[in-house]
């Protein structure tokens, strides 16, 4: 192929990379924003997500379609729901402490890995996607000066992965359109702002943090069902989501969710460009230290706008 | 000569003054007083003077050499002793260790170190408590802990913020008694807002107003100044 | 107060007799074990000293304890380095290493400062598989019984290798009591407990935690290097996150903060997966569930809790 169509091919997946990260992404931005904690679990919940949708499509049976739509509904809301009562028996009890968060949410990690690898075992599993036409793509070539258009040979994308890109953004829609027109959005925003202020106000902080924390992890565990009919879902598949996640919401400024969006599609597509040129290890590693370097030199970065 | 002087010290936020040209000369010996209405700037200046806060405008020369690009630290080690205005002690290890902590910076030997921690732990009458932790002291002994804390590093100038803030009548008395003894060997800089106590000891007082100074003056002058009298006596805190 | 040193005394001295002591009547197995927890538990011992006295959380440790290892192990199979200058090699790659991370990592604070070491260490592990060519990736590689001979001792022997760790041991324990009783480790707990107050004391607070990184970073290899020099192997995966919250793990368990408490913690834990791991191989579960509760009804570990209700003194 040539290089052109080649650059196009890696900027569509890499959108589609993107699309998915910036869910997963903006489940630990939310979390982080509102609460001010690290969730190193947040991997696992993606995890988890994949693995429930293997098991939702496996009991229901029947048309793919079916099975599936069905995990798009009933997976994010069980994960959901043991995220938030993670956070009531747990996170809530050590008042939320920054650095015994993280110390909680590692052993957290460990024991959803660990449970996962008991039940569901080793094996990688696919999910067969609802719908998988193959489209192909034109490009453009110049003979004799013209400009004329051919279907390069390998140069496709499935119809199930432009739904992706369209399932993502319209979620993320939707949590734009929670946080900034509901009610619940506004006592959210309250919280964040100033967590004493919201108590005195009598916003119910403790149940706002426990939606906020599922929700977080909802998120991680729809853009799992999204991603696993084309990722097989494993239980070791949740270190590359944390891992970007992080380095995505870092760059986008922790906390927020129009910045994390933006820094998805930057890191998404240029993964997908750059393991063009370099090997995917090396991109791996300037990635992270990269990121480690924003964080080192430009600390707002993390938090957001300066405060003072 | 002056030990600490400071010309033109200017801090902004955010476009705010919170301290505007302010001069200060403080001799070899003084005890002086710093007071103020709330948010005169009184915090931001000594802030800007023990390097807490860096100046947007100014200088700051302490002991003869200009301090004004050191950090904090250095500006300890040279001789600068600063108590916190909100107790800021260290809560878990015990009230010996609070005080050697502040005494083995200086003093290298043990007994030496010892001494110099027993002697700082009876002058302000915690030497029963030094095996307590700091943090089970009352509200009052941490004061006077931190008073100790500074004591221990016999420093050429001591800042205190306001020190008999939450004190008891009879330790604010023993606060006036230890600040007189003090008199004459080490400068003192008091930042207070109990008017008894400035009366008491200070032998030179500046009155800050707006982040600029607006009197100085033997204490006397000072109570009997009609501007101060406006600005902060008779304001709503002058019983404070 | 002297008698709380003697009591201090006699049971680390104590300790370290056992330890000498247990090596003629262990049987064969749990010898091995042995010798293994001593060196893991010089490696808690070096995050401690940072982590429990210093107040700093690291999660990026393995980077220093890799560092050690393959800092010994390519010396010898890329250059051919003797097992002394090896094992020289490897613990000035770790302290020069600790003390890059330090300037950088040093400019952040708390959250950041744990992100930001994760991911210079994540970065180093990457770097390792990306220079597969040398390190033979995650697969690793062997240290020949010939390399393993120093000062005229086989370290492949049981009897032998007991005894290096050991030594090991001894040095990181007896250097971590020196600094706990030292002037310089008695201001690493004033930074710890009251930073800013520790500061308007007139202390270097930047410098004295630069000092606490490299000197934690230093250990850490020491123990990197001479656990591939005893057990022979040079392998990614003691680079990996999971040996970052190792130590994290021991230190938490056996009781931040205390001299014994990471010996106490990497035996406890050794065996605890040692025993499970017969069971299933969902070991790593056990990790999790202790790491959970210790937060939530242990924040001390065992010898912290130990403290706070019987023993005072305990340094």
């Amino acid at each position: 192929m040539d290089f052109g169509p080649y650059l196009m091919l890696a900027t569509l997946e890499g959108t589609v990379t993107a699309a998915v990260l910036a869910l997963t992404a903006s489940g630990l931005a939310l979390v982080f924003g509102v609460m001010r904690v690290v969730n190193v679990a947040h991997g696992e919940f993606f995890m988890l997500g994949a693995v429930l949708a293997w098991w939702v499509t496996h009991i229901v049976g029947g048309s793919a379609a079916i099975g599936f739509v069905a995990a798009l509904i009933v997976v994010p809301i069980l994960v959901g729901v043991l995220a938030a009562v993670t956070d009531m028996t747990i996170l809530k009890r050590i008042d939320y402490d920054p650095e015994r968060t993280i110390v909680a949410t590692i052993g957290i990690l460990y024991i959803l890995q660990q449970v996962t690898l008991m039940t569901y075992g080793p094996d990688a599993r696919p999910v067969t996607p609802p719908f998988n036409t193959r489209i192909a793509l034109p490009w453009f070539e110049f003979v004799n000066g013209e400009p004329g258009i051919y279907w390069p040979w390998g140069l496709s994308i499935t119809s199930y992965k432009l739904a992706v890109i369209g399932a993502a953004s319209v979620v993320l829609m939707g949590l734009w359109l929670l946080m900034t027109r509901s009610k619940l959005g506004l006592l959210m925003r309250a919280t964040e702002q100033d967590r004493d202020m919201a108590l005195a106000f009598g916003i119910p902080v403790e149940r706002i943090y426990a939606v906020v924390f599922g929700l977080g992890a909802a998120m991680a565990a729809l853009a799992a069902v999204l991603i696993v009919p084309i990722q097989q879902a494993h239980y070791l598949m949740g270190a590359d989501p944390l891992l970007l996640s992080f380095i995505v919401v870092i760059i986008g400024g922790l906390g927020s969710l129009p910045g994390t969006v933006l820094a998805a599609l930057l890191i998404g597509l240029s993964d997908g460009i750059i393991s063009v040129f370099f090997s995917p290890t090396l991109a791996k590693i300037l990635a992270t230290l990269v990121v480690a370097m924003v964080l080192v030199f430009r600390p707002q970065g993390l938090f957001g706008a300066k405060r003072t | 000569m002056s030990l600490l002087s400071a010309q033109g010290l200017t801090k902004q936020f955010n476009g705010l003054l919170a301290v505007e040209d302010v001069t200060l000369e403080i001799p070899e010996g003084q005890v002086r007083a710093l007071i103020g209405p709330n948010g005169a700037g009184k915090t931001t200046l000594v802030g800007m003077l023990s390097g807490r806060i860096a100046p947007s405008a100014g200088t700051v020369i302490f002991d003869g050499r200009d301090v004004t690009a050191w950090p904090a630290h250095k500006r300890i080690s040279a001789g600068m002793g600063y108590t916190f205005q909100i107790t800021s002690v260290f809560p878990n290890l015990s009230v010996w260790e609070n005080v050697a902590l502040a005494a083995r910076r200086t003093l290298s030997g043990r007994s030496d170190m010892e001494n110099a921690v027993s002697a700082s732990l009876e002058r302000v009458g915690l030497i029963d408590h030094r095996f307590e932790e700091a943090g089970d002291l009352s509200y009052g002994h941490q004061r006077l802990l931190e008073i100790a804390m500074g004591l221990a590093q016999a420093p050429k100038l001591l800042i205190l913020d306001e020190p008999t803030q939450g004190l008891a009548d009879s330790e604010v008395a023993a606060f006036n008694q230890l600040i007189l003894e003090l008199a004459g060997s080490t400068t003192v800089l008091l930042i207070e807002h109990n008017m008894d106590v400035v009366m008491q000891v200070a032998d030179f007082v500046t009155v800050l107003d707006a982040g600029k100074v607006l009197f100085e003056g033997i204490p006397d002058d000072v109570k009997a100044n009609a501007a101060v009298q406006a600005a902060y006596l008779g304001g709503g805190d002058a019983a404070a | 107060m002297s008698g709380d040193m003697r009591k201090s005394l006699l049971l680390h001295g104590g300790v370290l007799v056992a330890l000498f002591t247990l090596q003629f009547v262990l049987p064969a197995y749990h010898h091995g074990n042995l010798a293994r927890i001593m060196v893991l538990a010089s490696y808690a011992a070096g995050f401690n000293l940072l982590f429990g006295y210093t107040g700093l959380l690291s999660l990026g440790h393995a980077l220093f304890f890799a560092a050690g290892l393959y800092g010994m192990g390519l010396a010898m199979s890329q250059f051919g380095a003797g097992t002394g200058l090896a094992l020289g090699v490897g613990v000035f790659l770790g302290a020069l290493i600790g003390g890059l991370v330090a300037v950088l990592a040093l400019r952040t604070e708390e959250v950041a400062f744990m992100i930001v070491t994760l991911m210079f260490a994540q970065a180093g592990y990457l770097t390792i598989l990306y220079f597969g060519a040398y390190t033979r990736g995650d697969e690793g590689f062997v240290i020949a019984q010939a390399d393993r001979v120093f000062l005229g001792r086989d370290l492949s022997n049981p009897q032998s290798r007991y005894f290096f760790a050991f030594a090991i041991f001894c040095v990181s324990f007896v250097m971590c009591l020196s600094v706990v009783k030292s002037r310089f480790g008695k201001v690493l707990v004033a930074i710890r407990e009251n930073e800013e107050r520790a500061r308007m004391l007139g202390y270097d607070v930047a410098k004295y935690k630069f000092a606490a990184i490299v000197l934690s970073a230093t250990l850490s290899a020491l123990s990197g290097a001479a656990y591939g020099l005893l057990f022979g192997y040079v392998g990614a995966s003691f680079a990996s996150v999971q040996y970052s919250i190792f130590p994290l793990l021991w230190v938490l368990l056996g009781g931040a903060g205390t001299v014994l408490g990471p010996l106490v913690g990497t035996a406890f834990m050794f065996y605890l997966i040692d025993l499970s791991s017969g069971v299933t191989t969902a070991y790593m579960l056990i990790a999790g569930v202790v790491l959970v509760v210790l937060t939530l009804f242990a924040p001390q570990g065992l010898l912290g809790e130990m403290r706070r209700r019987f023993w005072k003194w305990l340094p």
